[in-house]
């Protein structure tokens, strides 16, 4: 049960011209702008230290804004952060529950915390814990849990009070790829009944594929802010490798496209915007290589977030 | 958040701070059993039989209203310090300031929790004195007060501590070096009327001596102190302690950066 009627166009998060000055003098934050839609998969990236946990600090009132403004669904949290928190549900990047304590009662003691009578928290502690599969860890103590049942056991405690707007802040790190996955179907499927999420995250493949909207921070502003696929348009280039069932002659090279031979078999190939990959493979053709296997070099992301953040994009 | 959500998570709190100290209770509940039956031994019956009566009491009956406050003291204090710090070393204290709950609530419901394992000790440790002494109460009204008062007092002064102290050594060092000396010159084992007049009004700096002598009003009838003058600084001191955890809860002092 979402709280409030909320009406569909406000944003679930509004950050205007947001500022922070930490007490040794750094700059962390230099007047950052953004606005989230309401239901949007958003991911917010940066190099460490560019300045994305104390944006979500200040939105989960862990750090105080030096200035700027930040509303949650319309509520200005200088007016009544309260009411803002009841709709935010956060999974920070650190530990940050009590490792002696069951996960069944981190979870109820959280939904006590946002006023939900004790059998309403159960059954949603409830709810929540089979379905990030925690049920029968619920009773063995937190910190006998493995790091990616820990990570999932604090997205339970995030959503017990059935909060609108979800932010991660690397939910991910240091889970290894079958349970990533796995919680990336269960964000999948939070957002599309409704829940609005925030991301940061390291793996730039996870924002690629949970994602339709991407603002990126660099030293405390923000040097891109649009969907993914405006983002992955304006790629200038890609890096493709090419694994060759021929041997590739030390001296290959393909007209107008820029060549490295990383070994016997494989070819990297810089494909710019406007070329074609089919040029290459009719340059090689002629050559009488054949392709058994492509890929990127990197992540499409990556390489467009590397050029951003270099300057180069 | 209105009024009866804030009721349940001050409840929640409460609720989580007493299973927490019940889980561990060999290390919250017994040691004050146990220290105080060597107090009871050694000072009750052993030195207390040749030290002969004081303020018209056994000197085993004189002591037994200051052991009993001394366990009230240092375990509202030292519940409050070690569970708030502890929840702000794991960063689990987090858990609440993300939360709408408000400042009051945070507070009272650790201070509640402090207070709690002050009574909880204090009907131990006064059920241990039963071995060694009749216990006959002079005011219930008078004894229930001052217990609520000085758990609430102490409870806030460890709170205080919790959010400045940057280490488990910066928990302990308070009890140790402040409070430990102010209880054990603060007229628990001895009268005013025995130390000379410069160090008798150099003991009225000592809030412990406001806290022991009321509550022994309580139990025996008899007070160093007028109990009107112990009542005021125990109110007054109350009140300033829970202004300021007020002022620290709100400016994030320690707690937010």
């Amino acid at each position: 049960m979402k709280q409030g009627a909320i009406t569909t166009m406000l944003p679930a998060l509004s950050i205007e011209n947001l500022s922070k000055v930490y007490d040794n003098g750094f700059e962390a934050l230099k007047g950052i702008s953004l606005s989230v839609d309401q239901g949007d998969f958003f991911a917010l990236l940066g190099p460490n230290g560019a300045g994305k946990s104390t944006t979500i600090g200040i939105i989960c009132s862990l750090v105080a804004k030096s200035g700027g403004r930040v509303s949650v669904f319309d509520i200005d949290i200088d007016e009544n952060f309260p009411a803002a928190k009841r709709f935010i549900g956060i999974v920070p990047q650190e530990f940050n529950f009590n490792q002696f304590e069951k996960p069944l009662d981190i979870v109820i003691n959280q939904a006590g915390y946002y006023g939900l009578p004790a059998t309403q928290a159960r059954k949603q502690a409830e709810k929540y814990l089979r379905e990030l599969g925690l049920w029968e860890q619920r009773d063995v103590q937190a910190r006998m849990l493995s790091g990616g049942m820990k990570r999932r056991l604090m997205i339970a405690r995030a959503l017990v009070h059935e909060p609108r707007l979800l932010i991660l802040d690397e939910p991910t790190a240091g889970v290894d790829i079958e349970m990533r996955r796995s919680m990336w179907e269960f964000l999948e499927k939070i957002n599309e009944q409704g829940t609005t999420i925030i991301l940061t995250t390291h793996y730039l493949e996870e924002a690629e594929a949970l994602c339709r909207h991407i603002a990126i921070i660099d030293h405390g502003e923000i040097v891109e802010n649009s969907s993914i696929k405006d983002l992955l348009r304006r790629l200038h280039r890609e890096t493709f490798i090419l694994d060759c069932i021929e041997e590739v002659p030390e001296s290959i090279k393909i007209k107008a496209f820029k060549t490295r031979r990383i070994d016997t078999h494989t070819l990297e190939v810089e494909v710019e915007k406007g070329q074609h990959l089919n040029d290459v493979f009719s340059a090689l053709d002629g050559d009488g290589i054949h392709i058994s296997s492509m890929r990127n070099r990197a992540n499409r992301l990556e390489e467009m977030f590397v050029n951003l953040i270099d300057g180069a994009a | 958040m209105n009024t009866y959500e804030q009721w349940i998570a001050f409840v929640t709190i409460v609720r989580k701070e007493i299973s927490r100290y019940l889980r561990i209770w060999t290390q919250t509940l017994l040691p004050s059993a146990i220290t105080m039956s060597l107090y009871f031994v050694i000072f009750g019956t052993l030195i207390g039989s040749r030290i002969g009566e004081m303020g018209g009491y056994t000197y085993m009956e004189f002591v037994v209203p200051g052991l009993i406050m001394m366990a009230i003291v240092t375990n509202s204090y030292s519940n409050v310090v070690s569970s708030f710090f502890g929840s702000k070393f794991s960063h689990s204290v987090e858990e609440l300031l993300v939360s709408p709950v408000s400042n009051v609530v945070i507070l009272m419901g650790y201070v509640v929790g402090g207070i709690t394992r002050g009574m909880l000790v204090a009907v131990v440790v006064t059920l241990v004195s039963l071995f060694f002494t009749e216990l006959r109460i002079h005011s219930y009204f008078i004894v229930v007060v001052v217990v609520v008062l000085t758990s609430t007092l102490f409870a806030l002064a460890g709170f205080i501590n919790a959010v400045y102290a940057n280490s488990f050594d910066d928990i302990s060092i308070v009890p140790v070096f402040v409070l430990t000396p102010l209880i054990y010159l603060g007229g628990v084992f001895y009268s005013m009327d025995l130390l000379p007049e410069f160090w008798a009004n150099v003991s009225k700096l000592n809030p412990l001596v406001y806290v022991v002598n009321a509550f022994r009003y309580g139990v025996l009838g008899i007070s160093d102190v007028s109990l009107t003058f112990a009542f005021t600084m125990i109110i007054g001191f109350t009140i300033l302690a829970f202004a300021y955890s007020m002022y620290l809860l709100r400016t994030g002092t320690r707690l937010r950066q």
